[in-house]
């Protein structure tokens, strides 16, 4: 049956799929962003872009990293670095869950045998000053994405809104893939002759980070780190706009928001150390919210913010 | 007569919302075309996950045509009057009639509101509804502003009758009005036309939806208790799980599962909150063990396989699930078994409970010393209140309770019991938070009822320390529930306890914990003395000058004046405790004028010695209440009145109190005589019967006397020329009035 052909075999099978659909609906297909981030969320293809009123449409892979999630690579489930897939459709579509249905079809899940839901889930980010009202989406019980329809981010109302669509693509893949373990999923196509699995892949560095995430960090250093991303955010926003080498008219929001990912990833560093108190806890996320909010401010104030720029020496 | 026919289909409704939103639209609408002057017969609302609809049956064709007479200004009156008057009725000057009034000649006019035809109203009324609906969480989509509870898409807003049915025309943002809609997302997504609420109905069932969100929640309850009776099991009900998840389908399909044996032996509350928080699934159970053993999960289709697919993958999901929960019930309990539970009471201590009344740690602190002084009013083994208020609280740091919060106090329980504590020290755990509402079960083991006490009194005096009292609606730490909680507890227990002395006192202990960084040493010794002598004598004032009376002279005694420490508490803790004795007091009324007890009544005992101890309180205003039902107590009210009127009356025109010294010598009558007779009568009952507390032989001792003084009001004349005779006559009412003052402040009775 053609149905069975469909069936992908790998995750990275899975992947390419994704990858294929979401450009033939004509979104770019960008790549990761060279930083550590939490969430696909953090790259600036979505925070940024989500932000003022010229359309936009991405899709990419986004490794994540959640140190405090990390088991040795034992856990079934649980991994501190895992992948997910991101999309970002400005303004959204009328048609976005259709679309985003479409994407499941694509990677072999036959949409006549399942049971898919639109669950309220609403999403908020604390360190992002950012939330949105949508769903997680549930095929036979269990939540394969998150689709949100964002309505503020960095403290800006969007205009027009985003839809953002969140695959955890190890959960889904095992779903799709029918695996138990998330290290036993072949990584590669099984039948190749060098076949990988998935714990082949990361087994080991799960091993190796989760002893670092939770025993070694050095946290004087990742304090120190923290204050020295916070100050390098701020410092890089107040510069003039005005670049005295070249007279353009530059604002440098993004150099000062990977600072704001890094104080973001130094956080959830410390938090899973353990040296960060509930109260502190609080502090710590308004400081990289008001980060996020500042970089955000200047974003909208660029071309890709849709600012119309008066540029030195034209006005 | 027209029909309506309305449909607003949307993307997925989050199903707590679905039945509120559809009351919303009824309401919104209907209200909106009777305002207009459209009248109905009569109106239902559904809900579905993707829509909300309404009918609207026998509709007026059109609103009437409303004519309004208008009185003006008179004939002669200056030209600006009547050119304003003309204004305002929106009428010509030819338009006016004219008609004789008392005053003279005056203008009327005639204003004539025509009708319009209900598609005019209907689609007014439903824009604005559409713009201005209530949603808890609207957002906007897309590159629009019209707000929604998630992206709108269509609209249907058809008015039917015999001769056929007609779209009323409307545009929001885009979206135009239809006759058109589609079925369920997957089982029958092609759109179709309706023409009428019956056909829309049965053509939705065609396409695999069931409009009602009543019907749904039948048929799962139906299907589910059916598949389970099959099993020789039953469905645990839950009425607010059946709501959400009927919401959450168009078209329900019930399915069983089985649980893993291997996740059989965790607390079944563990399984059922596991199954319901995360994936919506109803419990089933063996009644002949008590255990669950399988699952309900309601799709959203059919599918060629039965639904085995599905099941399948809602199986995996809760193992996962429940393995986690496993993973969490097997730590706790080796911290239960191993540590009895010690490094969950350490981490309190970096849990902050309100950032002005310290962490946990401090709380239960406070709770363990109050339950310890409470045990000897309780009846409680004070080693077991005390032990048991310091661990009813970790399992907040345990990992289950972490995961389900729902869960505290009955996790508590059960890892108190592995931890080997005695069981009515374990089942403290869980019955301290009891009555969690007015219908809760009331802890009845003393030792829960001890610490169940010392809890909400801690609370209690710790928000009204830092001023955060309830006011209006608004109670965000549910103190109302709190202090209604403590007065069932003494209540059904029959605690006898003087509430002042222990809000005092726990007042006291909030105010030096706040103060243990900021005050000097002598200044917390000195109110850690104050405590003392408050546990010894009663209450703070008292114990406060007793602690200063000692302190007087000393040379390192603390600085009393103004703004000081000591001053600024001694300020304080009178005034807290006042106000939250009056916050008792008035939910007390509430509470017991829902068992029928009059607010005078109260009052009336309110008045006596003990009004803090509310168990003794009750009692004497139950038995104040019987009487006051009784014919003799009724009469002997109005007596009582009467007595007092006379009294007050005479005491303010002569200037003096007639207080005592009435004197059976100086009566006249018989009837003086025997009233006499009948007081002392009365009084040497009564003041046993009070020092017994037993009200009931009081107050019928007191209701006695209504015979005698109805007699005396009947042959006697209070106000005789002979002074000494009308002195003695006022002094006697003295003794009306005091003997019935012994029993409660009737005074306060009203009517």
């Amino acid at each position: 049956m053609a149905e069975e052909s469909s069936k992908p075999r790998s995750f990275q099978e899975i992947i390419l799929r994704l990858q294929t659909y979401w450009a033939e609906k004509g979104c770019a297909v960008l790549q990761p962003y060279d930083m550590e981030v939490g969430a696909g969320t953090f790259h600036p293809a979505t925070t940024l872009r989500s932000l003022g009123s010229k359309p936009w449409a991405a899709a990419y892979v986004q490794p994540s990293r959640r140190p405090t999630d990390g088991r040795y690579g034992e856990n079934p489930n649980r991994l501190q670095h895992y992948y997910q897939y991101q999309v970002l459709i400005k303004p959204s579509p009328p048609d976005l869950q259709e679309l985003y249905l479409g994407s499941l079809a694509a990677i072999g899940i036959d949409m006549d045998l399942h049971d898919i839901r639109f669950v309220e889930d609403d999403w908020e980010s604390p360190t992002l000053g950012a939330w949105g009202l949508g769903w997680e989406v549930w095929c036979d019980g269990m939540e394969v994405s998150q689709f949100t329809y964002f309505q503020q981010v960095g403290g800006h109302d969007c205009h027009p809104v985003s839809g953002e669509l969140t695959y955890g693509l190890e959960r889904l893949a095992m779903y799709v893939l029918g695996i138990d373990h998330v290290m036993d999923m072949p990584y590669n196509d099984p039948q190749t002759p060098i076949a990988l699995s998935y714990g082949d892949v990361f087994r080991q560095t799960e091993q190796e980070y989760s002893r670092w995430n939770f025993d070694v960090a050095n946290t004087g250093v990742l304090l120190k780190q923290f204050e020295e991303a916070e100050a390098e955010c701020e410092k890089i926003l107040s510069e003039d706009h005005i670049d005295p080498k070249t007279g353009k008219h530059i604002i440098m929001a993004h150099p000062a928001y990977d600072q704001c990912i890094k104080a973001s990833h130094l956080f959830n560093l410390l938090d899973a150390r353990g040296v960060i108190s509930v109260t502190e806890r609080q502090a710590y996320i308004g400081r990289v919210r008001a980060l996020a909010k500042q970089c955000a401010d200047a974003f909208v104030q660029t071309e890709a913010g849709g600012a119309t720029i008066a540029r030195a020496g034209e006005g | 007569m027209p029909d309506l026919l309305i449909e607003l289909f949307s993307e997925e409704i989050p199903a707590r919302m679905q039945a509120k939103a559809a009351a919303d639209l009824r309401k919104l609408v209907t209200d909106g075309m009777v305002d207009a002057g459209l009248t109905y017969a009569g109106a239902r609302a559904f809900s579905t996950p993707r829509r909300l609809a309404l009918v609207v049956e026998g509709l007026a064709a059109s609103s009437p045509t409303v004519r309004e007479e208008r009185k003006g200004p008179r004939t002669d009156a200056p030209e600006k009057a009547i050119e304003g008057f003309l204004r305002g009725a929106g009428v010509s000057r030819d338009e006016l009639d004219v008609r004789d009034d008392k005053k003279g000649q005056v203008y009327f006019a005639t204003i004539v509101r025509p009708g319009r035809p209900a598609a005019e109203i209907v689609a007014e009324t439903l824009e604005k509804t559409i713009r201005n609906f209530p949603w808890p969480k609207s957002m906007r989509w897309g590159a629009g502003s019209l707000r929604w509870v998630r992206p709108l898409h269509s609209i249907i807003c058809l008015l039917s009758d015999e001769s056929g049915a007609n779209v009323v025309e409307l545009d929001i943002d885009g979206i135009k009005s239809g006759d058109v809609t589609k079925g369920h997302r997957f089982m029958g997504p092609e759109a179709f036309r309706v023409s009428g609420f019956e056909d829309y109905e049965t053509k939705l069932k065609r396409s695999k939806v069931i409009l009602g969100a009543d019907e749904r929640a039948e048929m799962i309850w139906h299907d589910a208790t059916n598949m389970a009776f099959a099993a020789g099991l039953e469905v645990v009900e839950d009425r607010g799980l059946l709501q959400e998840v009927a919401g959450l389908v168009e078209w329900p399909v019930v399915l069983m599962g089985q649980i893993d044996e291997e996740f059989l032996e965790l607390p079944p509350e563990v399984l059922q909150t596991s199954m319901k928080e995360h994936q919506k699934f109803f419990s089933v159970r063996n009644p002949s063990t008590g255990r669950i053993e399988r699952f309900i999960t309601v799709a959203n289709r059919e599918t060629k396989d039965h639904g085995a697919t599905i099941l399948a993958g809602n199986q995996k999901v809760l193992s996962a699930r429940l393995a986690d929960a496993k993973f969490f019930w097997e730590n706790d309990l080796r911290i239960a078994k191993d540590q009895k539970m010690q490094p969950w009471l350490d981490s309190l201590s970096n849990v902050t409970f309100h950032n002005k009344l310290g962490s946990q740690r401090d709380r239960i602190d406070r709770i363990a010393a109050l339950a310890g002084a409470l045990a000897r009013k309780t009846g409680a083994d004070t080693a077991s209140a005390v032990k048991a208020a310091q661990i009813a609280k970790a399992d907040l740091s345990s990992e289950m309770v972490y995961e389900f919060p729902e869960l505290q106090g009955l996790m508590g329980r059960y890892y108190a019991s592995a931890a080997g504590f005695a069981e009515d020290v374990a089942n403290a755990c869980e019955s301290h938070y009891q009555p969690l509402g007015p219908s809760d079960d009331v802890p009845t083991q003393a030792v829960s009822a001890t610490v169940a006490l010392a809890d909400k009194l801690d609370t209690l005096t710790g928000f009204w320390i830092i001023d955060e009292k309830p006011t209006g609606s608004k109670d965000p730490f549910a103190l109302r529930r709190a202090a209604l909680g403590v007065i069932r507890i003494i209540l059904s227990n029959n605690i006898r306890m003087n509430l002042d002395q222990f809000i005092d006192s726990q007042l006291l202990k909030h105010e030096i914990q706040s103060n243990r960084h900021g005050a000097t040493e002598q200044e917390l010794s000195a109110l850690n003395d104050t405590l003392e002598e408050i546990a010894d004598h009663g209450v703070f004032g008292a114990a406060f000058r007793l602690v200063l009376d000692k302190l007087e002279g000393k040379d390192d005694a603390p600085d009393t004046g103004e703004g000081s420490v000591l001053r600024t508490v001694a300020d304080q803790v009178p005034d807290v405790s006042t106000d939250l004795m009056a916050f008792f007091h008035d939910r007390l009324k509430v509470y017991l004028r829902d068992q029928g007890l009059r607010h005078d009544v109260i009052d009336a005992c309110l008045a006596m010695p003990g009004y803090d101890d509310l168990a003794l309180l009750v009692r004497r205003a139950k038995a104040l209440s019987e009487t006051l039902k009784t014919d003799d107590g009724e009469n002997l009210i109005q007596a009582f009145k009467r007595a007092n009127n006379i009294l007050t009356q005479a005491e303010e025109k002569d200037g003096v109190e007639y207080s005592f010294g009435a004197d059976v010598k100086f009566a006249e009558t018989d009837a003086e005589r025997a009233l006499f007779a009948a007081l002392d009568n009365a009084d040497t009952a009564i003041a046993p019967a009070m020092e017994a507390e037993d009200f009931v032989s009081a107050m019928s001792a007191m209701a006695d006397l209504r015979g005698p003084v109805d007699a005396f009001f009947e042959a006697v004349q209070i106000n005789s020329d002979n002074q000494m005779v009308r002195r003695n006559r006022l002094n006697l009412l003295t003794r009306i009035r005091q003997t019935c003052l012994s029993v409660a402040d009737l005074s306060k009775i009203e009517g």
